[in-house]
C-alpha cells in the first residue's frame, strides 16, 4: 500500500474529500508492506516531517491502527527521515503505545544520528506509562445527587462560619480595641457613598416603571390615585430593600469575596494571623458593620427616590398633582412599612457580608479559584436574598407588621 | 534559658485523609539554622505550617521555648514568619507592611515606629523603600521586606518559607547573606524549608531530611556531613542531584 492508494479512491463524501487535500500537502512518505505470514508489518517513513505534518501523519497512524487485526509485529523503519520535529515524533510515540497496548510489538528502527536523538528523547524511556484509563462518564442521576450534597455541604460551611462569627463578635464586644475601624469606614464609604448614585438611578426607574404599566390598569378603573398607595408600599416593603441588596451583591459582595479570595490565595491572611490579627475579628466583622451601618440610609434613600419616580409618572399621566400624590401616600404608608422595609435591608446585608466573606476565605486554587468563589458567591447571595425576602414577607404578615 | 528552642515530639501531620509525615521527633537549638529539606511534595511546607500553629497536627506535640504550643489568637508576635512569596499586604506600602503589627500591639508614637520601621529597612537593605508598594518591588526585595515585617517584633525566632525560591542567583546569595547576618550578629534561631541546595549549604548548620514514600525523617544532621557520610541512597541522590529519570543525553 503506497500513498497513491489514498488518491485514487473515489470519495465524495467532505471527510474523504478533506483527506485527499491532507494527502496531496503530505511532504514526507509512508510507505506500508503488507503483513506476512508470520504477522510482521514494515512501515517505511521518509522525507521531511514536521508539525505542518502533523496532521497527515495522525491521519496514516489512526487509518493503520484500524487495519491490524492479524498483525503482530510492526517495525517503523525511520532511515529514511531526513528531519523530524518533537511534535511529529509524539505522534509515532503514541502510534507505538497504542499498538503495545493492542498486544502488538513495535520498534523504531534505522535513522540518522539527529532522528535517534530525538527517538531518545521522546520514547527513550524503557517503560512507556500507558494511555490514562478513559474517565468513567458520570451519569446525570450521579451529578444531581453530587450537585445536591454539594448545596448541603456549602450550607453547612456557611453555618459553621456563623458560628464562629458568632464567638468573634464576642471576642470584639469583649475586647472592643480589636476592631477594626479603618476598614469599618471604608466600606461605609465604598459600599455606601460610592454605591449611592446607582441605588438612586435604579430604584427612580423601578418606581418610574412601576407607576407606568400600573396606571393604564388603574385608569380604567378610575382609581389612578391608587398608583400612591401601589408605589408606596411595594416600595418600602419589597423593592427598595430588595433592589438595595441586588446593586449591593453584585458590587460590594463580589468584591469582599474577590478581595478575600485573593488574600487567601497569597497566603495574606495566613501572615496576617502569624502578625497576632485574627481573620474573622480583623477581616470580616468590620465589613460586616460598615454594610449593615449603610444599609437602612440606602434603603430609605431607595423607597424616596422610587417614590418619586413614581410620583413623576403620576403627574405626567395621571394628571394626579405631587400634593394628592404625597396625601394619599401618606394615608397608603405607614411607619412600620418604611421600618420592615429597613429591618429587610439590614438583614440583606447582613447576608451579603456573611456570604461574601465566607466564601472569600474558603478560596484555594489560585486565580481559577478567586474566579470560581466570587461567582458562587453571588449566586448564593443571590439566592440567599429571595429566600430570606420571602421567609420575612410572610413572618412579618403574621406578626401584622 | 534552655537550650532548646523548638521540641517537636511524635508529630503526624497531614491533610484531609492524607498523612504527610508520621511519628516525628526532632529539636531545634537556640541559635541554630536549621533546614526543613525534602523533594517536591514530601511535607516541607505543611510541617513549617504545623511549626507556626497555621494547622493542627494529626497527633503529637509541638512546644517552642517561652510560648508552648504555638497558638495564633489575637495577640503580639512570639515569632517571625516570612512566606514563600513574601505575603505583603498589597494594599500597605513596605513601610505600612513593617509597621503594621508595631502600631496595633504597641502604644509607640508615630515617629518612633516611622523609626523602627526606617532601621529595620535598612537592616534587610531597603533603605528609603517604606513609600513604595509590594507590586513596585522585584522578587527578592519583596522577599527582604517580608523579613524585615517578620524582624518588626525583635523575634528571637524566625520561620522562612523558601527564601531563595524563584530568585535570581544574586538575590538568592544576598538573601542566605541576610539570614547568616540575622543569625551570627543577633542569635536569630531560623527555621527554614528549602531544597535549593546551595542555599543549604551556605547557611544550614543543622537539617532534617524529609522523605515523600516513607513518610519520616530519613536523614538529620550537618548538611555537608550527610553529603559526604550518609549511606542512604535517598539522601545521596538528593545531595548529589542524582536523577531517577533515565539521562536523555
Amino acid at each position: 500500500m503506497t500513498d497513491e492508494i489514498a488518491l485514487e479512491r473515489p470519495s465524495l463524501a467532505f471527510d474523504d474529500r478533506l483527506s485527499l487535500v491532507v494527502g496531496m500537502l503530505q511532504r514526507f512518505s509512508w510507505e506500508q508492506t503488507a503483513s506476512d505470514e508470520t504477522g510482521r508489518e514494515r512501515i517505511e517513513l521518509g522525507g521531511r516531517i514536521t508539525i505542518d505534518d502533523a496532521a497527515a501523519l495522525w491521519k496514516r497512524i489512526s487509518e493503520t491502527l484500524v487495519h491490524v487485526e492479524g498483525v503482530r509485529q510492526v517495525e517503523l523503519d525511520l532511515s529514511r527521515i531526513q528531519m523530524i520535529d518533537g511534535a511529529c515524533m509524539a505522534l509515532l510515540v503514541q502510534f507505538r503505545t497504542e499498538l503495545r497496548a493492542r498486544k502488538i510489538g513495535c520498534e523504531f528502527g534505522g535513522g540518522s544520528e539527529e532522528v535517534r536523538r530525538i527517538v531518545q528523547l521522546y520514547g527513550g524511556r524503557k517503560k512507556l506509562r500507558q494511555t490514562r484509563p478513559k474517565r468513567r462518564p458520570v451519569s446525570a442521576i450521579e451529578q444531581v445527587g453530587a450537585a445536591t450534597l454539594g448545596v448541603f455541604g456549602e450550607g453547612k460551611q456557611i453555618l459553621d462560619f456563623m458560628g464562629r462569627l458568632v464567638a468573634s463578635t464576642w471576642h470584639v464586644l469583649r475586647h472592643p480595641k480589636s476592631l477594626n475601624l479603618r476598614d469599618v469606614g471604608l466600606t461605609m464609604e465604598r459600599a455606601g457613598a460610592d454605591a449611592a448614585p446607582i441605588v438612586l438611578l435604579i430604584n427612580f426607574l423601578i418606581g418610574f416603571v412601576m407607576a407606568y404599566q400600573s396606571s393604564a390598569q388603574l385608569k380604567q378603573f378610575g382609581a389612578s390615585i391608587y398608583v400612591a398607595d401601589l408605589v408606596g408600599v411595594s416600595m418600602t416593603r419589597e423593592l427598595g430593600p430588595l433592589m438595595m441588596a441586588i446593586i449591593i451583591c453584585g458590587r460590594t459582595g463580589a468584591a469582599f469575596a474577590a478581595e478575600l479570595g485573593t488574600m487567601q490565595v497569597s497566603e495574606e491572611v495566613d501572615a496576617l494571623r502569624t502578625l497576632g490579627f485574627l481573620p474573622l475579628p480583623f477581616l470580616v466583622i468590620p465589613r460586616m458593620l460598615g454594610l449593615i451601618l449603610v444599609a437602612p440610609v440606602l434603603v430609605l434613600m431607595a423607597d424616596a427616590v422610587g417614590i418619586l419616580g413614581g410620583a413623576l409618572v403620576a403627574s405626567l399621566t395621571l394628571d394626579i398633582t405631587t400634593t394628592s400624590f404625597l396625601i394619599q401616600l401618606q394615608s397608603a404608608v405607614k411607619a412600620s412599612d418604611i421600618l420592615s422595609g429597613m429591618i429587610k435591608g439590614v438583614m440583606f446585608c447582613a447576608t451579603i457580608a456573611l456570604i461574601s466573606c465566607q466564601q472569600g476565605l474558603a478560596t484555594s486554587g489560585g486565580a481559577e479559584g478567586v474566579g470560581r468563589r466570587t461567582t458562587s458567591a453571588v449566586v448564593s447571595i443571590l439566592f440567599a436574598l429571595i429566600l430570606l425576602d420571602a421567609l420575612f414577607t410572610v413572618l412579618l404578615g403574621v406578626f401584622g407588621i | 534559658m534552655t537550650k532548646t528552642m523548638i521540641s517537636v515530639r511524635d508529630l503526624s501531620i497531614g491533610y484531609g485523609r492524607t498523612t504527610l509525615l508520621r511519628d516525628a521527633t526532632f529539636d531545634v537549638e537556640r541559635g541554630d539554622i536549621f533546614v526543613i529539606l525534602g523533594g517536591s511534595g514530601c511535607g516541607k511546607s505543611t510541617l513549617l505550617r504545623h511549626l507556626i500553629g497555621l494547622e493542627t497536627p494529626i497527633a503529637g506535640a509541638i512546644r517552642i521555648a517561652g510560648i508552648g504550643a504555638p497558638r495564633l489568637e489575637g495577640a503580639a508576635p512570639r515569632f517571625g514568619v516570612m512566606f514563600q512569596s513574601g505575603a505583603l499586604f498589597s494594599s500597605m506600602t513596605v513601610g505600612e507592611n513593617v509597621a503594621f503589627a508595631l502600631q496595633e500591639w504597641t502604644h509607640l508614637p508615630v515617629d518612633a515606629v516611622t523609626a523602627i520601621v526606617r532601621a529595620k529597612l535598612a537592616l534587610v537593605g531597603l533603605e528609603g523603600a517604606e513609600s513604595k508598594l509590594p507590586a513596585e518591588l522585584s522578587g527578592g526585595m519583596r522577599k527582604r521586606a517580608a523579613i524585615a515585617r517578620a524582624m518588626a517584633f525583635e523575634p528571637n525566632l524566625i520561620f522562612l518559607d523558601e527564601p531563595s525560591a524563584g530568585l535570581d542567583p544574586i538575590s538568592a546569595v544576598e538573601l542566605d547573606e541576610l539570614i547568616l547576618a540575622l543569625n551570627r550578629n543577633l542569635g536569630l534561631t531560623v527555621v527554614m524549608v528549602t531544597h535549593e541546595l546551595e542555599s543549604i549549604f551556605k547557611v544550614g548548620k543543622h537539617c532534617i531530611m524529609l522523605d515523600r514514600e516513607s513518610r519520616s525523617i530519613i536523614a538529620r544532621g550537618n548538611p555537608q556531613q550527610l553529603r559526604v557520610d550518609s549511606e542512604d541512597p535517598r539522601v545521596r541522590r538528593f545531595f548529589n542531584r542524582e536523577t531517577s529519570v533515565p539521562q536523555w543525553q
